[in-house]
């Protein structure tokens, strides 16, 4: 559905009415930074949106599934409320301790501009409607989730 | 026959078991010991067949565990998977005794439905048709990003619409005094409390204002098909067949969407310190009588004035487009609202149970109220026929006016359908139409076409969606809404 410039980092599930991705990583950090990456291929061109601008973001939760969904919605509200898209992350500092995830992380990009821009759909929302944090084995990382649009 | 062409989701967890009651209705047993109410499923064979291929049934079962839930979890014949909630259903729970829940609201609060009567005929406007499709894609900001560089607005004035709701924008020449009289809740809900919202809804909210969005929201320029009931049609405005129409479909944009979001946190902190279990992280809720229940009712009515602002100042831009095109007086365009309603919503309503009047929360998720003839929640001039429905269709098809009528006050809480209901999923549609060839073909057929992004119009095409003909069918053959009129679009707008 997204050609194979995104193979093994996330792909599009079937859905009815709203967005299912499925992405991959060798570690949580690794699967959280392409469910981004996921996240902003649905609202646009990835692949044309430059990494110069950077900032850094801090996310904790109780649990993995909060700390995907707080995550995905800190960048959606820094994105709508700032006129950025993003195209890099990096996860860094990943901490857990009794019961609490937190990790910060590194995201590039730039505003959004409607001439240079591909525009797709706007995402309205993150959901935990069939969300799924799998990492059973080390070096097999698989989420799931689905965005209202 | 069965609408099944895509490997579309999973199926539910487990077989929901179903009787039939007639060939619209079906019920679900209380068949998980936790169910407190069966389940009412409104849909002719094949729509209910659709709904098996996805956890639409699971989910209308789950719903009926809900603490506090009166008669049935209601799936509408639009239902479809939701998040916690399906899509196109309705559930009433006690106002003291039972729950409020955000999920059975959804993202969109006040995601709804506004349409315009014109005294104007097709031919009138055929030749500028193009021009007016043109000015209202400018004046009335769609797709990513968009906003109106002109309607800037200070964070007090944010809390100021948020409370006053349609007359807000009215008193600053935004529209017509008699807008609001034409609204549910006359355009502003009572108890709205921006105290209650976030700074991050507030400022997501702050350039939103004013703004279509994308997905399934647009706006078009439709005709009147024909017309099914004279005199209920004359009193909404309605007169002839070809009159030109406007309907806007849009929602509380980032504003709602932070308020379900926040709240849906407030609430699973909620359901462990009142020990609710629910099957559903997204069914997460409070009493009614809490403090959280309170609350988020506040942020709620924030979220849903802001709504029907946003649908007001739209409907300005609109009024000003074919003011600027057709070089006519307002007076003569007529523009007049018929009508404007929420698909997605909470209310305080009262409700006959078992004979007994109970006060109730209401939640609508996906669905449109559908008020008798006589309620004192009709406006003034309707009263004598009941409330307008509208049902939007998908891109390119029909559209209906319907009336609420007392049966649904019986079986659904005074609700009926909302909408198409989505048959494929966005990337199936995509994979058969591209958006250039849904253009094409749309204009084939006369009907003018603008988009902010061609993706969008793919994953809109009409064949993606259940044919609303058949949702105002079942809603008329039941008997919870009355047919009105059809209407057809002559140009569609997207985000």
């Amino acid at each position: 559905m997204c050609g194979k410039q995104f193979e093994g980092r996330f792909e599009f599930l079937e859905h009815t009415a709203d967005v299912y991705v499925k992405a991959f990583g060798v570690s949580l950090g690794e699967a959280f930074e392409n469910a981004a990456l996921a996240l902003f291929e649905t609202m646009t061109k990835t692949g044309k949106v430059d990494p110069i601008e950077a900032e850094l973001i801090t996310v904790e939760a109780d649990d993995l599934c909060a700390l995907l969904y707080n995550w995905l919605e800190v960048l959606l509200v820094s994105s709508e409320t700032k006129g950025m898209l993003y195209s890099k992350f990096q996860v860094n500092r990943w901490i857990e301790t009794a019961g609490r995830f937190k990790f910060s992380a590194c995201v590039w990009g730039e505003k959004f501009q409607p001439e240079k821009h591909v525009q797709k759909v706007a995402v309205k929302a993150v959901t935990y409607h069939r969300m799924v944090v799998m990492c059973e084995k080390i070096g097999n990382v698989v989420l799931e989730f689905i965005l209202d649009i | 026959m069965s609408f099944l062409g895509e490997d579309e989701g999973r199926p539910a967890p487990e077989r929901v078991p179903l009787e039939k009651i007639n060939d619209y209705l079906w019920k679900i047993p209380q068949y998980k010991a936790d169910m407190h109410v069966s389940g009412l499923i409104f849909a002719n064979q094949a729509l209910l067949e659709k709904m098996q291929t996805d956890r639409t049934l699971w989910q209308c079962a789950n719903v009926a565990q809900l603490p506090g839930i009166y008669k049935h979890a209601i799936t509408l014949p639009d239902g479809h998977e939701g998040y916690g909630f399906p899509i196109g259903g309705v559930a009433a729970t006690d106002h003291t005794e039972g729950v409020i829940s955000p999920g059975g609201v959804g993202y969109d609060i006040n995601c709804g439905v506004r349409l315009l009567a014109s005294n104007l005929t097709e031919q009138d406007i055929r030749l500028h048709l193009s021009a007016l499709t043109e000015s209202i894609f400018r004046n009335v900001p769609s797709g990513l990003g968009s906003r109106r560089k002109d309607l800037t607005i200070s964070n007090s004035d944010l809390d100021r619409l948020t409370v006053e709701g349609v007359n807000f924008l009215v008193e600053r020449g935004l529209g017509w005094s008699e807008d609001a009289e034409h609204c549910e809740e006359q355009g502003c809900m009572l108890n709205a409390n921006p105290d209650m919202v976030s700074n991050t809804a507030k400022s997501r909210g702050l350039t939103q204002i004013g703004t279509l969005g994308s997905g399934n929201h647009f706006l078009e320029i439709q005709k009147v098909d024909k017309i099914l009931n004279l005199k209920t049609a004359k009193t909404f405005g309605i007169t002839h067949e070809g009159q030109v129409m406007v309907m806007i479909h849009c929602g509380s944009r980032g504003y709602g969407h932070q308020v379900c979001s926040d709240y849906l946190r407030v609430m699973e902190s909620a359901i462990k310190k009142y020990g609710i279990t629910v099957p559903d992280r997204e069914l997460a809720c409070a009493p009614g009588t809490s403090l959280e229940a309170h609350n988020y009712y506040q942020a709620m009515a924030c979220a849903v004035n802001y709504a029907f602002v946003n649908r007001q100042a739209i409907m300005h831009w609109v009024r000003q487009s074919f003011q600027q095109v057709l070089k006519q007086d307002p007076e003569n365009l007529g523009l007049k609202l018929v009508y404007d309603v929420a698909h997605n919503i909470a209310k305080i309503e009262k409700h006959e149970v078992e004979g007994k009047t109970k006060k109730v929360w209401v939640h609508r998720k996906g669905a449109t109220r559908a008020f008798p003839a006589g309620h004192p929640d009709v406006p003034a001039d309707y009263r004598n026929e009941g409330q307008p429905v509208i049902i939007p269709g998908s891109m390119g098809t029909s559209s209906w006016v319907l009336v609420g009528n007392q049966k649904a006050m019986d079986l659904t809480f005074g609700s009926t359908a909302h909408g198409a209901g989505r048959l494929l999923s966005r990337s199936a549609a995509k994979r058969k139409y591209w958006g250039g060839e849904i253009k094409t073909r749309l204009e084939k057929s006369g009907i003018t076409v603008r988009a902010a992004s061609p993706m969008v119009l793919a994953e809109e095409a009409d064949q993606a969606y259940k044919n609303v003909d058949v949702i105002a069918d079942v809603s008329d053959q039941v008997g919870i809404a009355t047919k009105v009129a059809r209407l057809v679009p002559l140009a569609v707008i997207k985000g």
